[in-house]
Formats: structure tokens, C-alpha cells, sequence
């Protein structure tokens, strides 16, 4: 039986329920994550993607349904919802926006403080971190405000893996940044998530990037789940994707051109990397050959 | 083609207090001509969204000049004339809508440049129907997509009738529909309105999109040419913290490795048609 770390059952959330401005941001989503996975969320401007993550930790509770951290009910005891948010931590938008402290180490101890840890482990985890961001020593006694917006960005991002939660949800953690800026911030949440083995939940915008670094990919559409599954199963709906405002990755556009045109690609291919391999085969060049 | 926006040998910082400004401009001199779409490409915190201030008098150089149709945005008689002709969108479409209704927020540029009611009716349903949002014009805008926001945002610069839209990273929050429209709609009124159009962006498929490219470092120009000649430069762009087109990528990756393609396509679709050759030769 698969290993299932945080699960939705039938979660429901109305803004202001019996008004005439009544909203349902999300719809009956059941849905269950396995322990360890990369899951990329996609979906359109207001399907509910952001609302759906504020449940995971508890910062909101659904109108009806339920949110199981590993199998108990986040709500189940309302005086325990402070060590939910320890054990999953979310990294909303433009997070640089919050850093607040006087040097990047007293920001980045800022959450294991809270968790009221000793001097020790608080130090520990600081300079564990920063090495996760990719950030040398030396920024610990920086001021955050005087770092670029790439790094201040992995600052912040660092600060919520400092509380090493269970599971580490990052709401467009590449928004507004340069494409060097883009790359590395993916490629050290790929890193965190091989290292620890833990489970990072990542919403985001580029169809791209989910293809490049989710190991599944969970899809909201108007409030509801539309999809949950592997790059391939989720991607294998371009029809309907498009028509929920969404898209498939580049490479896989030029795959489905090049089936189109009669060119014999053999395999689906997604990213950049799959795409030459798929290619150089059949053309018979490069390690083919 | 006319000179529209001349930067002329530019200095810029930002003051902060209590310490040395850091210069963002050192000696930066740009030509922007009537008419054509520039994209503008560049790491964080290059001098990108800077340039796109000075451009209709938001921020001023602290030396040389900034002339928009030859007036300097630094006389303040000039300035009215200034921004009436360039219009700015910004990368946040709710830091930029200001009313509680899309038609008003879409009226409130040409009101505030005194023109007359009948006139501004005009202008609101023409500018609306220009991006598609006609059918939302009594909407609240906050019950809008981004990317529909974003288009009532553009309206509402092309209601003031600007020669130029100067757009700072418009699609950067938008989900990919929101930003196809966005991009789509930009073209159209570059080439059926005539406008120019200086785009600032860091996806490097809209600059792509262009008629010219602008690569900015360090408050210089790094490379400044057409999309084609800018991109088939990937080790200066790379070394300047941006990217290529995926298309671009690959289609070096397999010139590498023996497959007859251009290195300089653009786009999936030329990639695609130049596999498809290349493989009839093969």
C-alpha cells in the first residue's frame, strides 16, 4: 500500500457562505500524496491553487471535508494546529517580502526559535540550510535587505526549511526571477527534496517546469481537481488542459509536430534532455550512433 | 525610421540613506525608433524596470538626457505631453487597477488628461473592445483573471491614445493563457495600431517575439539586435545570468551531435519543419 503523508478527503471552502457574494474556492477535492514525492500543482489564475495549499498546514479550514497529515485530521485537536504548521511549511509568493530581520541568520533562525529549540540545534540548522540554498557563510552576518532579489528570495526560502517540515509547500517559488535565478532556485528544491527525502509540494506557472522537476503533477481547474497523476498521465490530456487555460510543455509541442509531420520519435518527450536523446535516436547520431 | 525615445549618455542611482548611491546607469545611451516592438532582456536588478521608469519621466537621469520626440523628460512643461504619449504597464495588474468597475478604471487616464465625456466614452468601449474585454466592461475587476486584469491595465494606457506602450514584466504572474493573450494583444497594436512597444521581460520565447532585442548587464548593453543574431549568441546570454529559447537549446544540442538544423531557429515550429528536412536528407 502506497505511503501516504498528507491526504484531502472531500475538502470544500466557500467564501461567505449564504451571501450574495458567495465563492467556492475549492470543490469536493479528494486527493492523497505520497511520502517523498516532488508534486508540481498547475492550474489557471483563481482555480483555487493557493486556497488549496493554505489547507495543508491549517492557516485555513475547509467549510466541509478534511485535511489528514500523516492519517490524523489536521483539525482533530484545534490546540495542536501550531505543530501542524511546523510539520508543513509553506513558502507563499514573493516571500522575500517578509524577511525582516538584522543579519540573514537571525531571519533564517527565526521559525526553529519559535519551535523552541536549543541554541544548538538552532545553529545547526541555520548553516544546514543555507548550504541547501547555496548561499556561503559569509551572508549569515549580511543584512537580507542588502542581498539581490535571487538571493534574498533563497533567504526566505531557507527560513522555512529551517524547521525541517515533513512536508515543504512553495506557492511559485521562481516568480519574477531571471532565468539563472529560475534554474538554481528548482534545482536546489530538487536537491532538498533528494537529500532530506521529503515531500515538496510546488505550485507554479510554467508547464516547463513542472515537467523538468515533479515526479507527479496535480491539476485544479475552477475550483475542482482535475488531475493527479505522473508527468506522462497528466500531460497526455493536452486537449483539455488548453481548454482549462493551461498548456504542455515546449518539447512536448515539438513532439507532438514531429509524430504530426510523420518524423518516427518513439518515446513522449518532455524535457530539453529527453528531447535530444529521442531525436539523436532517430537520426541514429550522437550516443546513438 | 524616426528616433521615438533617445537615452543619451544616462547616469542613474537610487539614493539610499546614509549611504554611497549605487549606480544603476553609468553612461547608457539607447534608441528606441517609432514603431518597432524592442524587447528588453536582463538579470535582476540590471537596469531594466529603471529604464523603463526614465522612459516617461517616473524616475530622471542625474546626468545626460532622456528625449521622447526630442522633448527632455527632466522640463517639467514637457512632462504631460511626456506621459500622455508613453503609457507604462506594470508586472503587478493589481497594483494598476484603481476603480471598482472596468469601464472606469479604463476612463480614469483620459479624464485625468481632461478630455471631454462624449469623447472618453468613445475611447473606453473602442480600447476595451481592442483587447477583448469589452464583454467585461461593467465587471469588478477583482473578479477577473490576471490576465484579463492585465488587459483592462493595457486599455487603460491605450485609452490616453499613446505612440508608445512601455510594458515592465506584464506576463510575469499571469498563467499561461493569460499570458498568450497578453503577448497577442501587444503584437496586435504593434502592428495594426502602429504603436511602440518596448517590452521588458525575462521569458526569453516573448523576446523572441520581437523585432529587436536588447541584452542589458550591469546598467549596459550587452547585445542589441534581432531576436535571431541575439539568441544564436548562447554563451555571452548565459554569462549575462539569461537563457535561449528551448527550441534554441536543443536545436545546438543536435547540431553537436551531427543533425543538420539551423542554429538559429526560434521556435518549436521551426525547429519542427527543419527536423522534418533534415530527415528527408538524411
Amino acid at each position: 500500500m502506497a505511503d501516504i503523508i498528507l491526504e484531502t478527503k472531500n475538502l470544500t471552502y466557500t467564501y461567505a457562505p449564504k451571501t450574495a457574494g458567495e465563492v467556492t474556492a475549492i470543490r469536493d477535492v479528494s486527493v492523497a500524496i505520497e511520502r517523498g514525492t516532488l508534486v508540481g500543482i498547475i492550474g489557471h489564475t483563481g482555480s483555487g491553487k493557493s486556497t488549496l495549499i493554505e489547507h495543508f498546514n491549517g492557516l485555513m479550514r475547509g467549510t466541509s471535508g478534511v485535511v489528514l497529515l500523516d492519517g490524523k485530521d489536521i483539525w482533530e485537536n484545534k490546540k495542536e494546529i501550531r505543530s501542524v504548521r511546523f510539520r508543513v511549511g509553506v513558502c507563499f509568493q514573493y516571500p522575500e517580502y517578509q524577511l525582516f530581520e538584522e543579519t540573514v541568520y537571525k531571519d533564517v533562525a527565526f521559525g526553529p526559535k519559535n519551535m523552541g529549540l536549543s541554541e544548538e540545534e538552532i545553529d545547526r540548522r541555520v548553516r544546514e540550510v543555507l548550504s541547501f540554498v547555496g548561499l556561503e557563510e559569509r551572508y549569515l552576518e549580511l543584512s537580507p535587505f542588502d542581498l539581490s532579489g535571487g538571493e534574498k528570495r533563497r533567504v526566505a526560502i531557507a527560513g522555512i526549511m529551517a524547521m525541517e517540515p515533513q512536508v515543504l509547500v512553495l506557492d511559485e517559488p521562481c516568480a519574477g526571477l531571471d532565468p539563472i535565478g529560475r534554474a538554481t532556485v528548482l534545482s536546489l528544491i530538487q536537491n532538498y527534496q533528494k537529500t532530506t527525502g521529503s515531500t515538496v509540494i510546488i505550485v507554479t506557472h510554467s508547464m516547463e517546469d513542472a515537467a523538468l522537476i515533479a515526479d507527479r503533477i496535480l491539476v485544479m481547474n475552477q475550483a475542482r481537481l482535475a488531475f493527479y497523476g505522473t508527468v506522462e498521465e497528466v500531460f497526455s490530456h493536452a486537449g483539455e488542459l488548453q481548454s482549462m487555460g493551461l498548456d504542455i510543455p515546449q518539447m512536448m509541442r515539438l513532439y507532438l509536430l514531429l509524430r504530426e509531420k510523420g518524423l518516427p520519435v518513439s518515446k513522449t518527450f518532455y524535457t530539453l534532455e529527453q528531447a535530444k536523446k529521442a531525436i539523436l535516436a532517430c537520426f541514429k547520431k550522437g550516443e546513438n550512433a | 525610421m524616426n528616433d521615438f525615445i533617445r537615452f543619451e549618455n544616462v547616469s542613474f542611482a537610487y539614493e539610499i540613506e546614509g549611504e554611497a548611491a549605487k549606480p544603476v546607469l553609468e553612461n547608457f545611451s539607447l534608441t528606441v525608433h517609432e514603431g518597432e516592438f524592442l524587447a528588453v532582456l536582463g538579470h535582476n536588478g540590471c537596469g531594466k524596470s529603471t529604464v523603463a521608469k526614465l522612459c516617461n519621466g517616473i524616475e530622471f537621469p542625474q546626468k545626460g538626457r532622456v528625449l521622447v520626440r526630442g522633448l527632455d523628460t527632466a522640463s517639467e512643461e514637457h512632462l504631460l505631453a511626456i506621459r500622455q504619449c508613453v503609457g507604462m504597464v506594470f508586472q503587478n495588474p493589481d497594483n494598476q487597477i484603481v476603480a471598482t468597475i472596468v469601464e472606469d478604471d479604463v476612463a480614469f487616464g483620459p479624464e485625468n488628461l481632461g478630455v471631454e465625456p462624449a469623447e472618453i466614452r468613445k475611447r473606453v468601449d473602442a480600447a476595451l473592445r481592442r483587447v477583448g474585454m469589452y464583454d467585461f466592461r461593467r465587471f469588478e475587476p477583482h473578479k477577473l483573471s490576471g490576465g484579463q486584469k492585465q488587459r483592462v491595465a493595457i486599455a487603460g494606457v491605450i485609452a490616453m491614445q499613446p505612440a508608445c506602450i512601455v510594458l515592465d514584466e506584464p506576463t510575469a504572474m499571469l498563467d499561461p493563457r493569460g499570458r498568450r493573450d497578453v503577448m497577442d494583444t501587444v503584437k496586435m497594436l504593434n502592428r495594426e495600431q502602429g504603436i511602440t512597444v518596448v517590452l521588458i521581460t525575462h521569458y526569453m520565447d516573448e523576446a523572441a517575439q520581437a523585432d529587436r532585442v536588447v541584452v542589458m548587464d550591469h546598467g549596459r548593453i550587452l547585445l542589441d539586435d534581432t531576436p535571431r543574431r541575439v539568441f544564436a549568441q548562447t554563451q555571452t546570454l548565459l554569462r549575462a545570468g539569461l537563457d535561449v529559447p528551448q527550441a534554441t537549446a536543443l536545436a545546438k544540442e543536435l547540431r553537436k551531435n551531427g543533425v543538420d538544423v539551423p542554429a538559429d531557429v526560434l521556435t518549436v515550429d521551426e525547429l519542427a519543419d527543419a527536423l522534418v528536412r533534415a530527415a528527408q536528407q538524411n
